[in-house]
């Protein structure tokens, strides 16, 4: 009897090790990006080879000027609003095109719509890396070069894939029975659809919202291919390649802004994930 | 049109008659509102692989809209690039090293987050948070992390005692690859572990009680009743994790930019920088090509997953 309660209690030793262990490694670089942030630079540009200056830590009360310098000083607004500009765009034209084919792969087609929903999620795989050399022949002959709209252009040729098979895995999870019955009394499917369907969507609707934003904002590539003027940027491609002066890293301020990007975009995200989940490991890939 | 000129009716030929046309229009229904989102597919996906294919057969360059053909040249040119050989085992190196520990960790995650403790959303919520942040300001974290002068790592383990000279992690190949496999694991891992979470989750409670009744022990369980039940759902984090290491891009070129000496690029730098900093289209299409197989093998693995889930139920 001892040796088993001994033996549970390792075990919920080892589990909690094991969740810290997990956390620690999750959650260090945004602890590092908190503290970079906010610390002081003389507490910040201390060699690591000075073993007695922990670097873990404040040593010096926390400061808001890189946070100050990056909103006064720094493009990063022009950024946030360049990204929130393509964002809204790109999530209108995914709704205006995605949410309609989710439905109709879920209810219209029959047989040949499943394979074509899987089709749909497949071609999700293709990656920016496979299309960003096709694509700068195609901006060059649009004239699109260097322009946000390059990128309202061709974000959504992810963000299209995957919000249909989003809508349609959510469209099959309604029940089926309610849209007979309104149409045995008397309604057209176009007026099912507008009455019944889309109000029973909404939460379908917000997470497809959510996820073409994020898609949006976890880009890189297109941007970087696309953008080169530093007012056109994007928030994920300017942080990185133009916070910088001459060659000198504002680490402050650039991890300021990674943390202030970062941490509304991953809890909204967080939110969400469950019902993208739900669909992967349940009925999406069944068709 | 017959039909409805005979005059005794009767209902249920009308009932019949009104239910096809309105079947018929529900198939004009479903198109119409299928159609903008395959023309975009078909249009922005699809006419771009394949410009991408020609391309790679095409001397046309970024600056020009000229469009030549070369043949195989491009290709030509590339198998006999020392450069590209570096880069193909370095995807390969990256992607099968980050994908295997991620299997490792994503299973042990998932049997840690199924267990039932204190905080245990909040450590879920935590655990996520590399997949949700965009991938290029994370990297930029690691950049700094990884710093030759400030590097937090090399702090620690001097202070541990474990590190007797210094790590200039971007300075030294070895280094360079091993911080890129890192922030792989790192940015995938979370990913996968929620989907082996779900996986675990609708695995039925009596089969692992069964096979305890039935005299397994811990490790038996694991390795005999749960790892088999878990191997679709596994593989499908596995396909995904395969996808977006081996196309990406962000990564090494924010950590290394190839560097140190061109030793850690991959595929997506190498034809990023051949092809829009170059500006040789047509190499840079070539190379990003050999991931194509990568890609076709992935598709198939999740369509014959697909198929066998759906005999399975």
């Amino acid at each position: 009897m001892t040796a088993r309660r001994a033996l549970r209690i390792v075990r919920r030793a080892i589990l909690y090790v094991a969740a810290t262990a997990f956390t620690v490694f999750a959650v260090m670089p945004f602890y590092w990006m908190i503290l970079t942030a906010f610390k002081t630079n003389q507490d910040l540009y201390v060699g690591a080879t000075d073993l007695s200056h922990v670097p873990w830590i404040f040593n010096q009360r926390p400061t808001l000027e890189h946070v100050k310098l990056l909103l006064a000083h720094t493009p990063y607004l022009t950024w946030v609003e360049n990204t929130v500009f393509i964002g809204a765009l790109v999530v209108l034209l995914t709704l205006i095109a995605a949410v309609p084919a989710g439905y109709s792969l879920a209810r219209l087609t029959g047989r040949w719509g499943e394979r074509l929903g899987i089709g749909i999620f497949l071609t999700y795989l293709i990656p920016p890396t496979l299309l960003f050399i096709p694509f700068a022949r195609v901006i060059a002959m649009l004239g699109l070069q260097n322009s946000v709209w390059a990128l309202v252009l061709v974000y959504p040729t992810f963000t299209i894939p995957f919000c249909t098979w989003l809508m349609m895995g959510f469209f099959r999870s309604v029940p089926r029975d309610i849209e007979d019955q309104a149409m045995i009394d008397g309604y057209s499917r176009a007026a099912v659809i507008r009455k019944i369907v889309l109000p029973l969507a909404i939460s379908g609707i917000l997470t497809v919202v959510i996820f073409a934003f994020t898609l949006v904002m976890q880009d890189f590539v297109y941007a970087l291919t696309f953008i080169s003027s530093v007012g056109k940027m994007t928030v994920s491609l300017g942080v990185p390649v133009a916070l910088v002066r001459g060659d000198v890293f504002y680490w402050g301020s650039l991890m300021a802004a990674c943390l202030i990007t970062s941490i509304p975009i991953a809890v909204v995200y967080n939110l969400f994930i469950d019902r993208f989940i739900a669909g992967l490991t349940a009925g999406a890939l069944k068709g | 049109m017959a039909l409805r000129n005979e005059a005794p009716a009767q209902v249920a030929t009308v009932a019949v008659f009104r239910h096809r046309t309105l079947a018929d229009r529900e198939d004009l229904l479903g198109r119409l509102m299928l159609a903008p989102a395959m023309a975009y597919v078909l249009l922005l996906v699809g006419a771009p692989l394949v410009l991408a294919l020609l391309l790679s057969f095409s001397a046309a360059t970024a600056g020009s809209l000229s469009f030549s053909w070369v043949g195989l040249r491009n290709f030509a040119t590339i198998v006999s690039d020392p450069q590209f050989h570096s880069a193909l085992s370095n995807t390969v190196l990256f992607t099968v090293v980050s994908q295997a520990l991620v299997v490792i960790l994503a299973t042990a995650g998932a049997f840690v987050l199924d267990a039932a403790f204190v905080g245990r959303r909040l450590v879920r919520f935590l655990i996520l948070l590399p997949w949700a942040a965009p991938v290029s300001l994370a990297a930029m974290a690691w950049t700094w992390i990884f710093d030759s002068t400030f590097s937090v790592i090399n702090w620690t383990l001097k202070v541990a005692g474990v590190l007797h000279g210094w790590f200039y992690w971007f300075g030294d190949p070895t280094l360079a690859k091993i911080a890129i496999i890192a922030v792989h694991v790192w940015r995938t891992f979370p990913f996968a572990t929620v989907i082996v979470l779900a996986g675990r989750a609708s695995i039925p409670r009596d089969i692992s009680e069964a096979a305890v009744i039935d005299g397994a022990g811990f490790w038996r369980k694991l390795f005999q009743v749960e790892m088999p039940l878990l191997l679709p759902i596994v593989t499908v984090a596995v396909l995904f994790g395969v996808v977006f290491t081996s196309t990406d891009l962000g990564i090494v070129y924010l950590l290394t930019r190839g560097g140190p000496y061109n030793s850690t690029h991959v595929l997506a730098s190498l034809a990023f920088q051949r092809g829009i900093l170059g500006a040789d289209l047509g190499q840079g299409a070539a190379i990003a090509l050999f991931l194509l197989p990568v890609l076709i093998v992935v598709a198939a693995a999740m369509l014959r997953l697909a198929r066998r889930t759906e005999v399975g139920t």
